[in-house]
């Protein structure tokens, strides 16, 4: 034990002494989350986003709703109509419409662009057709996108902060140094998983708290399961980043592959924008990012007041994926 | 008691070329053992083995009769060539980080003061001189009390001041009965610390013993020097070895005073007359050196 807090404590003090490196760590998302906030404070948005839940087999009807011809309206097919229906109160969705042996819709009440577009859809309205009202207050762009800067955060510093040191660890043969000592390469390990989960646990609240005293930003679920998934998801990275580094001797190799790897959890992850619309295949290549389930689930948290059961798919897949590559990171490591 | 080291038919192949081919020696307790030759001897490789960075082609190793394992670990101190550390921490948190790795330790304050570490304790070990340096990586080496350390060319770089101040640390752990090994390319530095010296070249170990008997079996003479200036005689006028070097004549003998007597009696002044002994460094070229070049 005394060698884990030996490695514990030389690591943290490293980390909190590279001002570059930490002054990244706070500066960047601070300086994201505000951008967005003021580029996206006004709440414009120029495209209506209308659902579309409906069976194959009645795709002939779609076409006799001459509303799905109308310009500048985004449709998205959906397959799940609660979850849509929750989109439609949290203003994810202006309006979805059932397209089944008669017409069903549903508008947000407090939605001005649910009106505009049910004013468009009663222009020229299909036999039977029902109107479904829902009330809930608007998510705001801020309110989606602070749990996707944070999580991004978190992958930058997870995959850099243990992957990318490891390697300079190795490149500079002070692992070569460890080497020689009785230090056994799971206690090494474990000492810089446990240190970048403390530094990352503790950067992701402040972040979280700072912005949260600037930008009253919308937390309607338990702030105990967002500590939960900023632990898991953390965990998950890191053992990632383990795995990177197990082998890799080149810095420059290192950071090609960490760029490999961030790049598509940056745009399929759900950081920036949804992934509604985009092909099936898109979205399910999405899910096998980690970055996907960290913001999936607290975003679901924070917008949707989602609780520990339905949220468990994302912490049950994070759990296993951490699992999966601590195993392979462990196999694969080499001090030199 | 049984030797601390012992080395047997070592033998380490890359691709075709062995870098150390089947080498035997021991080392005793209170030994100070010197590893010498030219780069890519092998030096650095059989150390490395021995540590446990490398693994031989083939080979067995023991340490207090047994094969090497945990207790090596604990009880052996090393100094690598080139040894990097955390940048961000200061000189006495990274001996605490390395101390912290040991079961039986010297206390921290008497490394501290061992290898004199109190000027420069507080300061971040990428802002210490090279010289400083050398003894935060030998007060690391020393953190688990060592039985055997190793010591890989621990003054290259260092300035003769900054070399002396090492040479006297390693006589101090010397008196703790520490066996050492040592590999250096300073002859000077072998001569004056080393109890027994192995030379090696192309992976093998050409010649082994003290310092002096390697000298007494290799060089029954010494040698005299004259400036050419105040050498009048014809160069075959002795018949021994005469060298013409640059500003001098070297006569190679074994027979001081048969020289001496004839310089005299050939009016040559003595005022400038140096008799000089045979140096490992001449044994080392002698050995390793007229190899390399031919």
């Amino acid at each position: 034990m005394k060698k884990f807090w030996a490695i514990f404590y030389a690591r943290n003090i490293e980390f909190w002494r590279d001002k570059a490196s930490l002054g990244w760590n706070f500066i960047m998302p601070f300086f994201l989350v505000t951008t967005i906030y003021f580029i996206f404070s006004d709440g414009q948005q120029y495209q209506y986003k209308v659902a579309l839940y409906h069976s194959p087999t009645q795709i002939k009807d779609t076409q006799k709703l001459s509303f799905l011809s109308t310009k500048y309206i985004h449709f998205i097919q959906v397959d799940v109509l609660p979850d849509a229906i929750k989109k439609v109160k949290h203003h994810q969705y202006d309006l979805l419409i059932e397209i089944g042996s008669s017409y069903k819709y549903w508008i947000n009440s407090s939605s001005p662009k649910s009106y505009i577009l049910e004013k468009i859809l009663l222009s020229d309205p299909p036999k039977q057709l029902t109107r479904q009202i829902l009330k809930g207050g608007e998510t705001n762009y801020i309110d989606w996108f602070i749990p996707g800067i944070l999580g991004m955060n978190m992958m930058f510093s997870c995959l850099f902060g243990v992957g990318y040191t490891i390697v300079r660890y190795r490149k500079n043969q002070f692992l070569r140094r460890l080497k020689a000592t009785p230090l056994t390469p799971f206690t090494f390990i474990t000492a810089q998983v446990v240190s970048r989960l403390f530094i990352v646990s503790t950067v992701t609240s402040i972040i979280f708290f700072g912005c949260k005293l600037f930008i009253n930003f919308k937390v309607e679920g338990s702030y105990l399961l967002l500590l939960l998934i900023m632990l898991l998801g953390a965990f998950c990275m890191i053992s990632f980043g383990v795995m990177m580094a197990g082998r890799t001797k080149s810095e420059e190799l290192a950071g090609g592959i960490l760029n490999l790897v961030t790049w598509p959890m940056m745009l399929l992850s759900e950081i920036w924008f949804s992934l509604d619309g985009t092909p099936q295949w898109i979205q399910q290549l999405s899910q096998i990012f980690p970055l996907t389930h960290i913001i999936k689930a607290a975003r679901a948290v924070m917008t949707e007041g989602s609780d520990f059961a339905t949220i468990s798919p994302h912490l049950i897949t994070l759990t296993m994926m951490s699992i999966f590559f601590l195993i392979i990171g462990a196999y694969l490591f080499k001090w030199e | 008691m049984p030797p601390v080291l012992e080395v047997k038919n070592l033998y380490k192949v890359y691709g075709t070329k062995p870098a150390v081919n089947h080498i035997d020696f021991s080392i005793d307790e209170n030994c100070c053992f010197g590893l010498l030759g030219p780069n890519g001897a092998g030096k650095t490789t059989t150390i490395e083995i021995i540590e446990g960075i490398t693994k031989p082609t083939s080979g067995e190793l023991f340490y207090m009769n047994h094969p090497i394992g945990a207790e090596f670990r604990q009880q052996a101190g090393i100094q690598f060539q080139n040894t990097a550390l955390q940048d961000f921490l200061t000189v006495r948190e990274t001996l605490i980080l390395f101390h912290s790795l040991y079961q039986d330790t010297l206390p921290i304050e008497k490394l501290i003061e061992m290898c004199q570490l109190e000027e420069f304790l507080h300061q971040g070990v990428k802002n210490i001189s090279g010289g400083q340096r050398q003894r935060l990586l030998l007060a690391i080496a020393l953190a688990n009390n060592p039985k055997i350390l190793f010591l890989d060319e621990p003054t290259t770089g260092l300035d003769p001041s900054a070399r002396r101040i090492f040479w006297d640390l390693i006589n101090e752990i010397k008196k703790n009965k520490t066996a050492i090994v040592l590999t250096t390319h300073y002859m000077e530095e072998a001569y004056y610390l080393c109890d027994e010296i192995a030379i090696m070249d192309q992976g093998k170990i050409i010649a082994q013993g003290t310092p002096n008997s390697l000298l007494a079996d290799y060089f029954d003479h010494v040698i005299i020097q004259i400036p050419k200036a105040d050498f009048t005689l014809p160069i075959d006028h002795f018949n021994l070895p005469v060298f013409q070097q640059d500003e001098s004549v070297e006569i190679h003998t074994d027979n001081v005073n048969m020289v001496i007597e004839t310089l005299i009696s050939n009016q040559i002044s003595l005022n400038r007359l140096q008799i000089r002994s045979r140096t490992l460094e001449d044994l080392f070229i002698e050995l390793t050196g007229s190899k390399l070049t031919s």
